[in-house]
């Protein structure tokens, strides 16, 4: 099976997602562009798996999955945070971690 | 108990009080330490009489003995025991230390009652002693050369008791550099000795492997004798080592009597005269070690005469007796020189607390430019200090006529080249007649001052706490005096010490009167039983013709002082006028702190300058370290730069960062 298309689909959904992350200065969307990333990287692993002919790409994808969810905890707590603290909703204003 | 048991003993007492008044004087109330320091002290002097009774019982041929605790260093070829050796010398040492000592913690427990470091100051009083004792009773050269400089150690802290004056400091570490030089080099000479004399460091030893190893007055031999010369030198402050001593006045006046008067500085006699036999093996060395303490002695006087700070002039005085002992146990007169040694103890130390007496009724003032009339208002302590005066000038009868005229005997009876340093020895006494009463007539003759006429009223005259000699104000805490001052004639104690003391400075000489009593050279005979000089005495006639001598010399002394200071007042103002060159050479003690402050103290400080701003802070600071830091700081701030806190930023490095390696292996793939 040609998985040609499904990689070029996956890196057109990764670079959309990583300009997404570079360009956009709303938290919320810079973590929906992050979740379209990472769905780039399942896709094509679930490509990959499909071409070997065995499951560990599909274990991978569910593993991705997992961190996904855990990384829309904290990400979605700290929006809600920074929400319920009125602070501005600007990624590049949060920059109090400069050395 | 034997003899070495009590010596022990006499060691061990100061010692104890050194550690129980130090680890209890916050526990232990008001003047209880200075009780406790001086019965400690009174311990040492009654088991050093019993030892002395002890060891006479045997043969004077066995009256030696040694005993070791432990091994204090057992290394490559070197065994060190921790050992005592008792002879009559020895024995004859801690007598006089531990005797002179007591009567002077007694004096100081008044002098020093209102100081607030009295506590501190009585355990290091019987630190001082403790090591002074293990100096004179050590068993070999080793444990000798740690009580040596333990002494030099509590030396300093004494001097510096009061530690906020600057002035106080600055001697106490003059003292101890001084003293360092004359560690140095009895350090090289123990080495010296232990290399070339058969690896022996108990005295027997030694002297036993000198006769062997070296010839008559061979080179090596006379080194090791000379560097002995150097540490005694800078131990009994001669030339061209003395310059400490003066300053040393600075500590508290019973200090500079126990210390600079009394006992440590004697230790240099005790040095020669325990090594005589590698003298008499190397004349030379003896010769050079008379000839520059009789040089010493006739400068001191001559400083003494001009110097007008009472307890300087009483320090050069020292400095000067000590040349006569010098003289004496290194040209063979170990019996007059050790005698002298005793008296000398005895009046210098009640001279010392004569002084401290009316600096205390001048409320700090030492100039004896503002003294006089004080006769009428301390009529003990004239009494006192005039007995120690005569003493020391050498009037008959007094201890010190006795005791000098013995060392100038010996050595105009030995003839030849003693015969000159006795000249000089007659002159200095001549001097020393005259500057002894120079003090008298001065302090307590002529018209009273207001501090004595306020003394005659009943009134203790109260001053201003400044420091004699800046004229600095202090306050009277911590490191300052404290704020009583104590003279002899309100305080038990002080009675008690300064009596006693007149009383053996004016009898001391009975021991050793010629053709009546024998008894000191009977006693310390065993110690000296191996000298080439052991009947190399002069006769009885012989020797009451010298005291005659020195009586009269004594007596013109005298005359001359009292003809210049209250006959014709004024006489020594014209003197001045005359030769005002000599004058200021005499009262600038000949320029020897000027040359050293040149030669040494100055370059040496240039140098710790240059050090400090262009090694320390140029090349190590600035170099070196600031190169490192500066190194590093760049770097970080390179780090910095990167940490912009935007996440976008992150993200970029990130992408550009796996980008990156992506790209990289995919290349490494594909070649």
């Amino acid at each position: 099976m040609n998985v040609t298309w499904y990689v070029v689909l996956s890196a057109f959904l990764f670079a959309i997602g990583a300009a997404g992350v570079l360009t956009r200065r709303n938290p919320l969307v810079v973590l929906l562009c992050l979740e379209l990333m990472l769905n780039a990287g399942n896709l094509a692993l679930i490509a990959f798996a499909r071409m070997w002919g065995n499951g560990d790409g599909q274990i991978f994808a569910l593993v991705v999955m997992v961190v996904a969810a855990c990384e829309v905890v904290v990400g979605l707590g700290i929006i809600v945070g920074i929400f319920r603290r009125r602070i501005p909703e600007d990624v590049d204003a949060l920059s109090e971690l400069r050395g | 108990m034997s003899a070495t048991a009590w010596a022990w003993l006499v060691v061990a007492f100061p010692l104890a009080g050194t550690i129980v008044i130090s680890l209890g004087w916050r526990a232990i109330p008001g003047r209880l330490p200075g009780w406790i320091a001086s019965a400690m002290i009174l311990g040492s002097f009654v088991c050093s009489v019993l030892a002395t009774v002890k060891l006479q019982d045997v043969a004077p041929g066995a009256r030696h003995a040694s005993s070791t605790l432990f091994d204090y260093a057992h290394s490559a070829g070197l065994n060190i025991g921790l050992s005592i050796y008792v002879d009559p010398l020895s024995l004859f040492m801690a007598m006089v230390v531990s005797g002179v000592s007591f009567l002077i913690h007694v004096y100081s427990v008044s002098y020093m009652t209102s100081d607030r470091g009295f506590n501190r100051y009585f355990a290091y009083l019987n630190y001082f002693v403790f090591t002074m004792l293990l100096l004179v009773l050590a068993g070999n050269i080793i444990i000798l050369i740690v009580g040596w400089a333990g002494v030099g150690t509590a030396s300093y802290i004494l001097i510096s008791f009061w530690y906020r004056r600057t002035t106080a400091t600055a001697a106490g570490i003059k003292a101890f550099v001084m003293n360092v030089i004359g560690d140095a080099a009895l350090v090289i000479a123990a080495f010296l000795l232990w290399k070339n004399a058969g690896h022996h460091v108990s005295y027997a030893g030694i002297f036993a492997g000198s006769k062997t190893h070296f010839s008559h007055n061979q080179g090596t031999l006379i080194a090791a004798c000379l560097l002995l010369t150097v540490g005694a030198f800078a131990k009994s402050a001669q030339l061209p080592l003395h310059t400490w001593l003066p300053d040393a006045m600075e500590g508290p006046t019973p200090v500079s009597a126990l210390i600079h008067a009394a006992t440590m500085v004697t230790a240099g006699v005790y040095l020669i005269a325990r090594f005589h036999p590698l003298y008499e093996q190397a004349p030379t060395a003896a010769n050079i070690t008379a000839g520059i303490a009789a040089a010493t002695l006739f400068f001191a006087a001559t400083c003494a005469l001009a110097v007008t700070d009472l307890k300087r002039i009483i320090a050069y005085s020292t400095i000067s007796q000590i040349g006569y002992m010098m003289v004496g146990v290194s040209t063979g007169g170990y019996d007059g020189g050790l005698f002298h040694l005793m008296t000398h103890a005895f009046f210098k130390a009640l001279l010392f607390m004569g002084a401290g007496s009316v600096i205390g009724a001048m409320a700090g003032i030492q100039d004896i430019d503002r003294m006089g009339g004080f006769r009428k208002s301390m009529r003990f302590t004239y009494i006192t200090f005039l007995i120690g005066a005569l003493a020391l000038a050498g009037m008959v009868p007094f201890s010190g006529w006795f005791s000098k005229d013995e060392i100038l005997g010996f050595d105009v009876h030995r003839g030849g080249y003693s015969l000159i340093l006795a000249i000089v020895g007659f002159a200095g006494a001549l001097l020393t007649a005259f500057y002894s009463f120079r003090m008298v007539f001065r302090i307590f003759h002529g018209d009273a001052v207001p501090e004595a006429e306020s003394l005659e009223r009943g009134e203790l005259f109260h001053g201003e706490h400044v420091n004699p000699m800046t004229g600095e104000h202090e306050d009277t805490d911590v490191g300052f005096p404290g704020a009583e001052h104590h003279i002899a004639e309100r305080e038990l104690p002080m009675k008690f010490a300064m009596g006693i003391l007149a009383v053996l400075a004016a009898i001391g000489g009975i021991v050793a009167v010629p053709g009546v009593t024998h008894w000191l050279r009977n006693f310390l005979d065993p110690s000296f039983a191996d000298s080439r000089f052991v009947h190399t005495q002069p006769t009885d006639t012989a020797s009451w013709i010298g005291l005659v001598i020195g009586a009269g010399i004594a007596l013109a002394g005298i005359t001359t002082a009292y003809v210049c200071y209250l006959r014709q007042p004024g006489t020594t103002a014209r003197l001045i006028a005359r030769f005002p060159f000599l004058h200021r050479l005499f009262v600038n003690r000949w320029y020897f702190d000027e040359l050293y402050d040149a030669v040494f103290v100055r370059p040496a400080a240039t140098m710790g300058r240059f050090g400090h701003y262009v090694i320390e802070r140029g090349f190590v600071q600035g170099t070196l370290v600031g190169g490192a830091t500066r190194i590093v700081g760049a770097g970080t701030s390179i780090a910095r730069a990167l940490e912009s806190g935007y996440v976008r930023a992150y993200a970029v490095l990130m992408l550009v960062g796996f980008g990156g390696l992506g790209l990289y292996f995919l290349l490494q793939a594909a070649f």
